[in-house]
């Protein structure tokens, strides 16, 4: 009961009310003739913005992250390195934002002059990426280490026993235990890309490439153009966030299934 | 206006919301209110924008924490005069017909014009805005924020459309100046701040004159500001004091002061700020000016253009659906 509580009034209540919204017209009388505005070419292509963005940084972060955490996995488990790197993780994957864009603007920004070719540092998703993958990669390390924990030394040693090499036990054996948590891992990283708002908006605010921001300039317009138009794309995020969920618990079942 | 002061003194405290302390020397013009009347300023939000002032004040109206009075753009102001209590200052007749509310609800306050402040160390002087498309610029020219939602990054769009030799009615050629900026690879989309100027990301700004004098963007003599002469756009804030104020009396002491021409009055604090005070001309006329400060702004050679509330709406109509798509 408390839980539901919770729920309700975090998640639940907020995201009626920007049904709610959405689904006025300017005078205030009920209309989901607004929802199409989700499809106009302009909105359409924050979402896409917002897709590759989160597509990019969890593909490449998901893939390091897991190269890391085997590395770490296969240390000593109660060595000093692996407690190093559980605790960085921790620290870097919260460590995102207006101090993330601007540690990287005064580190390797064009004004440095550390860059030769800055182009691609504002090029979008390019640029905006690779500081996503600063906090992607330990995300990744964090919830994928218990997946690479859960794979045990007996399975390797049968494997051996029967014969196999390590290409067929990796291949037969490590690979497809792991592959639901990996893509599970991927998905969370997707949706945690996807929501992430300030660290782009540090990095630069004076171009609108994903939703999250042009709910931003929806809501907090100067310059006169009021509407409901935040709501409605808030309402398209909620959908796509609605699936990647889906799809992260189905994993998540399957993936337990052999964690057990 | 002695019983005005008393019954403020009696209120004691004044909410004011979205002031930040260096912006147009509001931290100096909050401590000597609160010095002459020993009333309380509580400061809410101070980044925040016009928009937020008007939420707060529906969201908590009614409740103690309700902001008194507002200082918002005039995009704002224009639609939410349903919020303003009427009042007109001792200093009303001195104040423009064009740069208030005829019934007193809002009255403008303080403005500027867009200007490009640069690094002279880096780039010599700059003297139109066309140079800003030279090879030396690349990564260098900012705005103020995104002209789709902001209104000091809308005027920097205007601005350029006016040094391209457009009119304040369409904002077109402005865009295409950014987007021809953008190709060069001299459009910076970071958002210019003191701490990145000073980190040298963005040493080109286009903005408020008075957002971006040396001393604001805490820079030394290197850092000018100039207002190109064939692009002169004038921009004003204005206040009004919310009609269902906690401190309804406080709200008006306020607006006295801010609109008062004495010395050590808003007015001129504001102008020691780098802003243009509304009274300014006739401050000027009747020598109550602080003229060192008015010295020290950048100079305006020719006929400044302000938009109207139509031309304002235009522009934004525009830059939601083109600027995007130049800028990418």
């Amino acid at each position: 009961m408390p839980f539901l509580g919770y729920v309700g009034v975090f998640l639940l209540l907020p995201t009626g009310i920007v049904i709610w919204d959405a689904v006025r017209n300017p005078a205030g009388q009920f209309d989901l003739s607004s929802l199409k505005l989700l499809f106009n070419p302009e909105v359409r292509s924050f979402f896409t913005g917002s897709l590759e963005l989160s597509a990019l940084s969890s593909v490449i972060g998901a893939v390091l992250g897991a190269i890391l955490a085997y590395a770490v996995a296969s240390g000593n488990p109660d060595g000093a390195v692996r407690r190093f790197y559980l605790a960085g993780s921790g620290v870097l994957a919260q460590f995102g934002g207006v101090t993330l864009a601007f540690a990287f603007n005064a580190a390797i920004g064009p004004s440095t002059g550390f860059l030769f070719h800055a182009g691609w540092y504002y090029a979008f998703p390019g640029g905006i990426g690779l500081i996503y993958i600063y906090f992607q990669i330990p995300l990744m390390v964090l919830v994928f280490l218990p997946a690479i924990d859960g794979l045990k030394v007996q399975w390797r040693e049968a494997t051996e026993n029967l014969g196999g090499s390590t290409w067929q036990y990796w291949r037969h054996v490590g690979f497809p235990l792991l592959a639901p948590a990996f893509i599970g891992a991927t998905l969370l990283l997707f949706a945690n890309a996807l929501s992430a708002y300030a660290t782009i908006q540090a990095w630069e605010n004076q171009i609108a490439y994903t939703a999250p921001q042009q709910i931003y300039i929806a809501i907090n317009s100067e310059v006169g153009l009021a509407s409901n138009e935040g709501d409605i794309i808030a309402v398209g995020m909620v959908v796509l966030v609605a699936i990647i969920m889906v799809g992260y618990f189905g994993l998540q079942r399957r993936a337990a299934r052999w964690l057990r | 206006m002695k019983a005005l002061i008393a019954a403020a003194k009696q209120e004691g405290t004044l909410n004011v919301i979205a002031l930040p302390p260096t912006w147009a020397n509001y931290g100096n013009i909050i401590k000597a209110f609160t010095k002459t009347y020993g009333i309380k300023v509580v400061s809410a939000n101070p980044d925040g924008s016009s928009q937020d002032e008007v939420d707060a004040v529906k969201s908590e109206n009614g409740t103690s924490k309700a902001p008194d009075v507002m200082d918002v753009g005039m995009a704002v102001a224009l639609v939410s005069t349903n919020l303003f209590a009427p009042y007109e200052t001792s200093a009303w007749s001195s104040i423009p017909a064009a740069q208030k509310d005829p019934k007193g609800l809002w009255t403008q306050d303080y403005g500027g014009y867009m200007s490009i402040g640069y690094n002279s160390a880096k780039f010599g002087t700059i003297t139109s805005v066309s140079q800003l498309l030279g090879p030396k610029f690349k990564n260098a020219v900012a705005l103020n924020g995104n002209p789709t939602q902001a209104n000091a990054a809308l005027s920097g769009v205007m601005m350029a459309n006016l040094a391209q030799g457009g009119t304040a009615d369409s904002v077109a050629k402005g865009v295409a100046f950014f987007h021809q900026l953008k190709q060069k690879g001299n459009f910076s989309p970071v958002q210019a701040t003191g701490a990145t100027i000073k980190a040298g990301t963005t040493p080109v700004v286009i903005n408020w004159d008075y957002l971006s004098t040396a001393s604001v963007v805490g820079q030394g003599a290197n850092w000018k500001v100039f207002v190109p002469s064939n692009a002169i756009l004038g921009g004003y804030y204005a206040q009004a004091i919310n009609k269902t104020a906690p401190h309804p009396a406080a709200a008006r002491l306020w607006e006295e002061f801010l609109f008062s021409q004495g010395a050590s009055g808003g007015q001129n604090l504001w102008l020691q700020g780098g802003a243009r005070p509304v009274e300014m001309t006739a401050m000027t006329s009747n020598g109550s000016i602080d003229k060192t400060a008015a010295a020290a702004l950048p100079p305006i050679a020719g006929t400044p253009v302000f938009l109207t509330a139509t031309q304002a709406t235009d522009a934004a109509t525009y830059l939601a659906a083109n600027w995007a798509k130049a800028v990418k």
